[in-house]
């Protein structure tokens, strides 16, 4: 689906609901917060839903279809009077505009249709329809970053410029690329509880990769991989920083990093 | 082939310590996805031809009764004998029978994934035949008493010095070095071709079937098939009947995808193109022809949710780009197709209670059906198999219940916002000296591998609320 043609113009003032999903809700407040600010430093007017809870991939990519339904018509009727509705995360906007449809019927697919239409994840919508500046603002000066590209935003909504982009314009950084980076990190949401083996094996390859680039951060824009990778490199004791993004292009490094102690 | 899917962990877990192959496989999977990129990229309008074939094999198997008709009509009249089998044990009887006929002791056989699936080689061999592989990937692994590690280059798990140590076990030529990979490579080669001088009986495969004159494609980077099929007295090729496609053309545009997808090369060495047996004014070819064709569940999956599986060519794009198969590797799978198309075929094959592991074996990374010539969606098939898991009960009950409590919590607001606001803070609470936790109750799968970063501190939903509330008390001040 390729809404980048919709609107090329910058939407002053316009409507945005973020969608926090549960794992910034629950493990990293900050991505929800960095999202918000910089969504209204792009002259967005941001309002966050309060009904909402989760996407429900765990359940429908388990297999339970069922269960998911009536959570998927739930995040829909509580998304849906937004003009656009923004994501911290490729995977969880990637349910919204590609999975509900398909999971749907009738009057609930046209209304998820009309959602996904809508619906963005974060890097590209600041990217790509906001048009994010910097406004006077001094770029925030990072050190070296690498880039996990998460396989859902990667593949289901192309996301790959898009965060490299804006390292570029906000924070006059450019991405040093770590092998394999459109490889899987092993997270695969229940997949990595489920075949912790094989998991740890994709994981562990994905941090060697990270770590042969010396970057002191690694940066990606899906939390389910940035914890996987973050536990992984705090048990092998490793020294480099996990952090999502919305953080990075906030300017927000003060706090630990993903799995970092105080 | 005993089958061991059911056992799919242990099989990876050994697979996974086993340094040696994790190492080759690893090179594999670096290895191969820029050959078939670079071969993709030069190759002009990849996704038009993609979508032409996928077309053509829809419109095929939509219409698979009177393509096969067509193309059993055509293949008599080329002088061929066609054969239909129901399910694997039919077909071995009728090769068997073929072969007893014309009382034929030497087989020389072509590369084929389906005799794979009926077990042909055993099945002959307990009947006395002397079967040969003569691909050599296939040799070298019926040689060691193995099976393929992957559909198309069945023995990639083996190491040169492994091939090495087996050819001076089971070749008797006396004393030599075999120091580099072409004296391997020489040394099979001079056995096999007396064997495909002796050989009575020429068994290969198919990659098309064509119905508009009855041909049979095949494709071989060794031209190993052309010697099966044009040295024996009789030929018999073996194949299912959803490789029919309606024009020749259609089997070109369809090798055009395949060869790229599966070596990355703009062509095989061999592609040829079987008629039929020898005419009269011939001066080689075989005596007499029969094409088996087999359907052992392929009616079921035409009609079923699951039909686009029969759009598979065998090209092994998705095993090559899988990082589940990179990381356990075909043997893992325990069956005869491994990877992402074997993690659809088996359940469908065999059935989904003996291999409900391999549709679990996927991180939906979705790389497997971006780089399918074909265009299937084996994600969202193998999702599919995973409902029909959660559908059958075949998951234990506790990690069943477990997702049905998630998904109603998660459909309580109000509730969940409540819970995890006492809960996430106290975790943080435990947490936040070291940032993660090393074992945390019931998250073994998690921790087994890699630490449980601690949360933030409160949810974003309490902070925020409070936010607001502040916000909102500012203001009425």
């Amino acid at each position: 689906m390729n809404k980048q043609h919709l609107d090329n113009t910058p939407p002053k003032g316009l409507r945005v609901s973020l969608f926090v999903t549960c794992l910034a809700d629950l493990f990293r407040p900050s991505v929800a917060f960095a999202s918000i600010k910089l969504l209204e430093q792009a002259g967005c007017e941001v309002t966050v839903p309060l009904q909402q809870t989760c996407c429900g991939q765990p359940t429908y990519n388990t297999g339970d279809y069922e269960s998911t339904i009536p959570l998927a018509r739930q995040v829909i009727e509580t998304l849906e009077p937004a003009d656009y509705v923004v994501a911290p995360s490729g995977s969880c906007a990637g349910m919204i505009c590609h999975h509900y449809p398909r999971l749907l019927e009738g009057e609930w697919r046209d209304r998820a249709l009309q959602l996904a239409a809508k619906t963005f994840e974060l890097t590209t919508f600041l990217s790509d329809i906001a048009h994010i500046k910097l406004n006077g603002r001094v770029p925030v000066k990072l050190p070296t970053v690498t880039y996990h590209d998460s396989c859902a935003g990667l593949r289901e909504l192309g996301i790959k410029d898009q965060p490299r982009k804006l390292l570029k314009e906000l924070c006059d950084t450019q991405v040093t690329e770590l092998q394999q980076t459109e490889v899987c990190c092993g997270f695969g949401g229940t997949f990595c509880v489920k075949m912790p083996e094989i998991s740890g094996k994709m994981v562990s390859d994905k941090l060697n990769n990270a770590l042969a680039t010396n970057a002191k951060i690694l940066a990606g824009g899906d939390l389910g991989c940035l914890l996987n990778i973050a536990g992984r490199a705090t048990r092998q004791g490793e020294n480099i920083e996990v952090r999502h993004v919305a953080e990075l292009l906030c300017g927000d490094l003060d706090g630990p990093a993903i799995g970092e102690g105080k | 082939m005993q089958q061991t899917s059911e056992t799919f962990l242990e099989n990876a877990s050994e697979a996974i310590k086993d340094a040696g192959k994790a190492q080759r496989r690893d090179i594999l999977a670096q290895f191969m996805p820029p050959v078939r990129d670079a071969a993709i990229n030069n190759f002009e309008n990849f996704e038009a031809l993609r979508q032409h074939v996928k077309k053509v094999q829809q419109h095929s198997l939509d219409n698979l009764d009177h393509y096969l008709a067509q193309f059993e009509q055509e293949s008599v009249r080329n002088g061929n004998q066609v054969h239909f089998a129901r399910d694997g044990d039919e077909f071995n009887s009728i090769v068997l029978d073929i072969c007893q006929q014309h009382s034929a002791r030497r087989i020389a056989k072509g590369k084929s994934m389906v005799t794979e699936e009926t077990g042909l080689n055993d099945f002959l061999q307990r009947a006395n035949l002397d079967v040969m592989e003569t691909d050599l990937g296939e040799y070298i692994i019926q040689q060691a008493g193995e099976t393929p590690s992957h559909i198309v280059g069945p023995a990639l798990h083996k190491s040169a010095a492994e091939i090495r140590e087996l050819f001076l076990e089971k070749h008797d030529l006396g004393p030599r070095e075999l120091a580099e990979t072409a004296d391997l490579v020489g040394e099979a080669r001079g056995v096999l071709r007396e064997h495909f001088l002796n050989a009575e009986v020429g068994i290969i495969g198919a990659n098309a079937l064509i119905a508009e004159n009855g041909y049979s494609m095949l494709v071989t980077n060794e031209g190993n098939g052309d010697l099966c099929a044009n040295l024996p007295r009789i030929l018999i090729i073996c194949t299912t009947m959803d490789r029919v496609l309606p024009r020749a053309e259609d089997a070109t545009a369809m090798l055009r995808l395949l060869v790229r997808s599966a070596t990355g090369q703009p062509q095989t060495c061999y592609t040829s193109y079987y008629s039929g047996p020898r005419r009269e004014h011939d001066t080689d070819g075989p005596l007499e022809t029969h094409i088996v064709l087999l359907d052992n569940k392929r009616s079921d999956i035409l009609a079923s949710d699951y039909h686009e599986m029969l759009q598979c060519i065998r090209c092994g794009a998705c095993l090559n780009h899988c990082p589940v198969y990179a990381s356990v590797g075909g043997h893992a799978y325990g069956w005869v197709y491994p990877g992402p198309m074997g993690s659809i075929l088996t359940p469908l094959l065999t059935s989904l209670e003996q291999s409900v592991a391999l549709p679990n074996a996927c991180t939906s990374c979705g790389r497997c059906a971006e780089v399918c010539p074909t265009d299937i969606p084996l994600p969202d098939l193998l999702r599919d198999l995973r409902h029909e898991e959660a559908m059958e009960k075949l998951s234990s009950r506790p990690w069943r219940q477990g997702m049905k409590m998630h998904a109603w919590l998660l459909r309580h607001p109000r509730l969940y916002h409540a819970l995890t606001a006492i809960g996430i803070p106290i975790l943080h609470l435990l947490g936040r000296k070291r940032g993660s936790f090393s074992r945390l109750p019931m998250a073994d799968g998690w921790t087994s591998q890699r630490d449980f970063p601690a949360p933030q501190g409160k949810t974003f939903m309490q902070l925020y609320k409070a936010r607001n509330k502040a916000s909102r008390t500012r203001a009425d001040d």
